[in-house]
């Protein structure tokens, strides 16, 4: 059944196209964003769809329902030179309007973000922005289930100590058991894997619930948060500063004395050093870096793939409607590409980490 | 003759480096399939040779994919920087 309905859909559609040329199609340009009034009739343009999608926001988009957006109000909190800390909701920089001589800029360098501008409109600066923007609150929604979770299955533990697991706790034991035998004890030793353990099991699945809750499009999930270079920046820092703080003797003699390598790279010039150095920097990099493309990368493909449907409609209604079920056949297939990147990154993050743990606190041989 | 050239490559240089970036990533994509591919070889031989290692092994394999999948993104992230910054 499913397969007649494939091959019908794919017959209607090259079929349709033989009556169109395709070249007609790329008319699309940049709406100027002062025209939102009459949002069905704008052009779909596949380019700010996906943008919109990845970025940050200073409102939670819940859906649209007819032509209107129905979104949360997140609150903008400011700190400007002129006006000191400013808070307000973000419902008062809708649609272009100005309040408080703050607006959301169209163009330029600070582009759908706040500024400040003075009374004819022109740009002053730019406020130091800690507002609570879409992924703010995604992280705060996620920490908060984590910390109520984990809180509940650790009293699990405590009151049901002989007794075989219960619940939640025999739901998730199996994963802590995994990340604290196999990846702590396994790469940083028997003897001091214990402090790094709460560190790696709390960075596992922070990153694996919020890659999770990215897939989801409804409400707490949806928010690009592991997508989002400054959060994988967040968490590579972490790593670094842990690495650096805990880092023993061996660990920095290692690196700017390392045993074994002849003198003349060491002294006049200092070569490996510095090399060993890059190597300290770059390694916490490649972590942020890795998180950061994989997850936006496959965010952006299914709605590329949502995009197409619309690209096609856009040309001829019924070309799209036979594009969409194999659009949505392509998407549920990325989608269950990205479940598996989701515990695939989470996994190689914290095993990472624990590498990194293992080699600052390694002794002597 | 020699200056009409450099300002006509000039002109259209900016075409040129979104090409080069497609291509540039097309690149990034073939090498990071030969690299994931001869380790997953690897590893379907070493699994058929020791089927008791299997859990060790796929965890290695994990790993090292993830690694190089790491370097490959490094130039899909340059590319994008090219075609969208």
């Amino acid at each position: 059944m499913q397969k007649i309905l494939l091959y019908l859909s794919v017959a209607l559609m090259l079929i349709t196209i033989n009556k169109h040329s395709v070249a007609s199609e790329n008319a699309t340009e940049m709406n100027p964003e002062h025209t939102e009034e009459h949002l069905e009739e704008t052009e779909f343009n596949p380019g700010t769809f996906i943008f919109e999608h990845i970025r940050d926001n200073y409102n939670w988009h819940l859906f649209t329902y007819n032509g209107k957006h129905i979104s949360i109000p997140l609150p903008i909190i400011l700190y400007s030179k002129d006006q000191g800390l400013v808070s307000f909701w973000s419902l008062k920089l809708e649609h272009g309007h100005t309040y408080h001589n703050f607006k959301i800029a169209h163009e330029g360098d600070y582009k759908d973000k706040v500024i400040e501008v003075d009374e004819h409109g022109e740009f002053l600066a730019r406020p130091f922005d800690i507002s609570f923007t879409k992924n703010v609150a995604a992280i705060l929604i996620s920490g908060i289930f984590m910390i109520f979770l984990f809180i509940s299955i650790a009293r699990t533990y405590t009151r049901r100590e002989n007794e075989p697991p219960k619940g939640v706790q025999s739901l998730l034991e199996p994963l802590i058991l995994f990340i604290r035998d196999d990846i702590a004890k396994n790469s940083i030793g028997e003897k001091h894997y214990e402090k790094y353990t709460p560190f790696l099991l709390s960075i596992f699945f922070f990153i694996l619930l919020n890659n999770l809750l990215g897939l989801i499009p409804l409400f707490p999930g949806g928010a690009n948060v592991t997508g989002n270079i400054t959060v994988t920046m967040a968490l590579a820092l972490a790593t670094f500063i842990t690495t650096t703080i805990t880092g023993n003797k061996n660990y920095w003699k290692h690196i700017f004395n390392p045993p074994g390598v002849p003198w003349w790279l060491k002294l006049p010039v200092p070569l490996i050093p510095f090399i060993e150095l890059v190597g300290v920097i770059i390694k916490p990099f490649v972590l942020m870096i890795r998180l950061f493309a994989n997850i936006s990368a496959g965010h952006i493909i299914v709605l590329g793939f949502f995009s197409l449907i619309f690209i096609f409609g856009n040309m001829d209604p019924v070309l799209g409607y036979a594009v969409s079920p194999v659009s949505i056949a392509f998407t549920i297939f990325m989608s269950m590409l990205e479940l598996l990147v989701a515990f695939i990154q989470a996994y190689v993050f914290t095993i990472l980490s624990a590498i990194y743990f293992g080699m600052a606190s390694e002794e002597g041989h | 003759m020699f200056t009409l050239g450099t300002i006509l490559l000039a002109i259209e240089g900016a075409a040129i480096a979104k090409a080069a970036a497609g291509f540039g990533a097309a690149i990034a994509a073939f090498a990071a399939a030969m690299g994931i591919g001869k380790i997953g070889a690897t590893a379907m031989e070493s699994i058929a040779r020791q089927p008791e290692a299997a859990g060790d092994i796929r965890s290695n394999m994990i790993v090292a994919a993830a690694l190089i999948e790491g370097v490959a993104f490094f130039a899909i992230v340059v590319c994008f920087l090219i075609l969208f910054v």
